[in-house]
């Protein structure tokens, strides 16, 4: 992003008109709070309905008699095997099973998908998928959507009351409710919940019909970061990155046991190769002891004082009521339970490594 | 009658003869978030203008509250370790964080009064 303006996001009228202060993420100017602060922010999230412009983050369109075998080169997915509006979280590999970004892909149809990728990678991303789309009969189409998310217990019975039916959804499915739109039930806060791509006009009337619902709230980027450090979901270029992998990234649950042996994708080799081997680090739960927050960075040790290890994500978890963080452990240490400490500006921190997530996940399984 | 001043780094300071209680600005913690955890100093430390006294903790990220000027810390305010959001509710007033004893009184010349820190924050 080097050298680019700072994007702005379509409805960044609506925000400003909410009094949100703004901050950059990923290259995008972004709503980081609203009057509320972070901590109502959150709790208003787990309690009623937060509503997220998430519009920074990308959806490609992957089409065509190839795109099945595309996705499956692309992807350490059985993309034949999804049925259709079934969800997937998947990678994009490189060959040595490094973490390139981490997706959400949709079966729309017998040939049509949908790739939700992160922000900071879109780019790369994009370019990433063309150059194997070439070996493909397929088509990768960039859509230029805002996209919004309506998380939490109430957000099915807000929808509904907007106008929007989705019922039928259960967690990680997905369809195309309408022309040009994109809905699945999914999010980044461990609440049950919506994504919705959909064209600027039709954004802003449903963002007008959501926010007249009293239960409905605008949510930042602060407690979107904290909700999903809860959830124990990983942020990109944080907790998961080209220098980890799905083993180390302990998710595998996301990587078919069927395509492990003999799956053809990229990066397929490598992650054998460590499969076998076993993982060198794990990431892990980390429950800082007392008040004080343990950040990203932070450097983690043993009783003896021996590297252990580092911290990836650390915050304040409002709904958890103390602190929390995830990082990488060397894989003797990662049994939960285990003590360690983490360097806070000179002084020891204990942690204690910890099962995620912190906050249960309320997702609508069906 | 105690005087209060401002710094550009946003605290501030209300001086009864040699000693300085300390906070920020009710700018600053807006500026900030929730807090949830506040950072404090030992009695006792003696501390150089510009040494980081105090370490503010909101939900996302630690900041640096530095000494406006070189003194001791005679107090801080333990009533913060329980309910950090004091600074955010009483910034100015029970959301104090420390009090020093200072070295050289001469220094507070070089700080703002309430107008001139009106103007630095616009």
């Amino acid at each position: 992003m080097t050298g680019d303006a700072t994007k702005t996001l379509p409805l960044e009228d609506l925000h400003q008109a909410a009094g949100a202060k703004f901050g950059t993420f990923a290259g995008w100017s972004m709503p980081v709070t609203y009057p509320a602060g972070v901590m109502k922010e959150h709790q208003h999230t787990r309690e009623h309905v937060g509503l997220f412009d998430i519009s920074h983050m990308k959806l490609f369109a992957v089409s065509g008699a190839g795109a099945t075998a595309l996705l499956t080169r692309a992807c350490p997915i059985d993309a034949e095997a999804l049925q259709v509006s079934q969800s997937k979280l998947t990678f994009f590999l490189n060959e040595e099973a490094g973490i390139l970004d981490d997706l959400i892909v949709t079966r729309l149809g017998a040939d049509r998908f949908m790739v939700v990728a992160n922000a900071g990678n879109a780019v790369a991303d994009e370019a990433h998928l063309k150059a194997i789309a070439k070996d493909f009969d397929a088509k990768v189409e960039p859509l230029d959507r805002v996209f919004l998310a309506i998380q939490g217990p109430e957000a099915e019975a807000a929808l509904a009351k907007a106008g929007i039916d989705g019922s039928s959804l259960t967690f990680m499915h997905g369809f195309e409710p309408r022309p040009n739109w994109f809905m699945s039930r999914s999010g980044y806060t461990g609440e049950d919940g919506f994504e919705i791509g959909l064209p600027e006009a039709d954004a802003r009337a449903l963002v007008a019909r959501l926010l007249a619902d009293e239960r409905a709230m605008w949510i930042g980027l602060a407690a979107r970061d904290s909700l999903r450090l809860e959830a124990g979901l990983c942020l990109h270029g944080n907790d998961i990155s080209p220098d980890t992998d799905p083993v180390s990234g302990a998710l595998m649950w996301a990587v078919p046991k069927e395509i492990r042996a003999s799956g053809t994708f990229i990066g397929a080799e490598a992650l054998r190769a460590i499969l076998e081997k076993g993982a060198g680090r794990k990431r892990v739960g980390l429950k800082p002891e007392g008040r004080q927050p343990v950040r990203g960075g932070a450097a983690l040790f043993d009783a003896d004082g021996n590297s252990a290890g580092i911290v990836t994500s650390g915050g304040f978890g409002p709904s958890a009521g103390h602190p929390v963080a995830m990082g990488y452990v060397s894989t003797p240490l990662a049994k939960a339970g285990t003590k360690l400490f983490a360097d806070v500006r000179g002084t020891k921190v204990p942690v204690e490594v910890s099962a995620l997530p912190f906050t249960p996940h309320r997702y609508r399984k069906g | 009658m105690a005087k209060t001043y401002f710094t550009e780094d946003h605290e501030w300071l209300s001086v009864d003869g040699n000693v300085a209680t300390v906070g920020i600005t009710d700018y600053a913690q807006e500026q900030l978030g929730d807090l949830v955890f506040v950072d404090l100093p030992e009695v006792g430390r003696k501390l150089a203008k510009g040494d980081t006294a105090v370490v503010v903790e909101s939900v996302k990220a630690a900041s640096d509250v530095y000494a406006p000027l070189d003194g001791e810390i005679i107090e801080v305010n333990g009533a913060l370790s329980g309910d950090p959001a004091l600074v955010n509710s009483a910034a100015t007033t029970d959301g104090w964080l420390w009090k020093m004893k200072l070295a050289d009184e001469s220094q507070l010349a070089g700080l703002l009064d309430e107008a001139g820190y009106k103007a630095h924050i616009g």
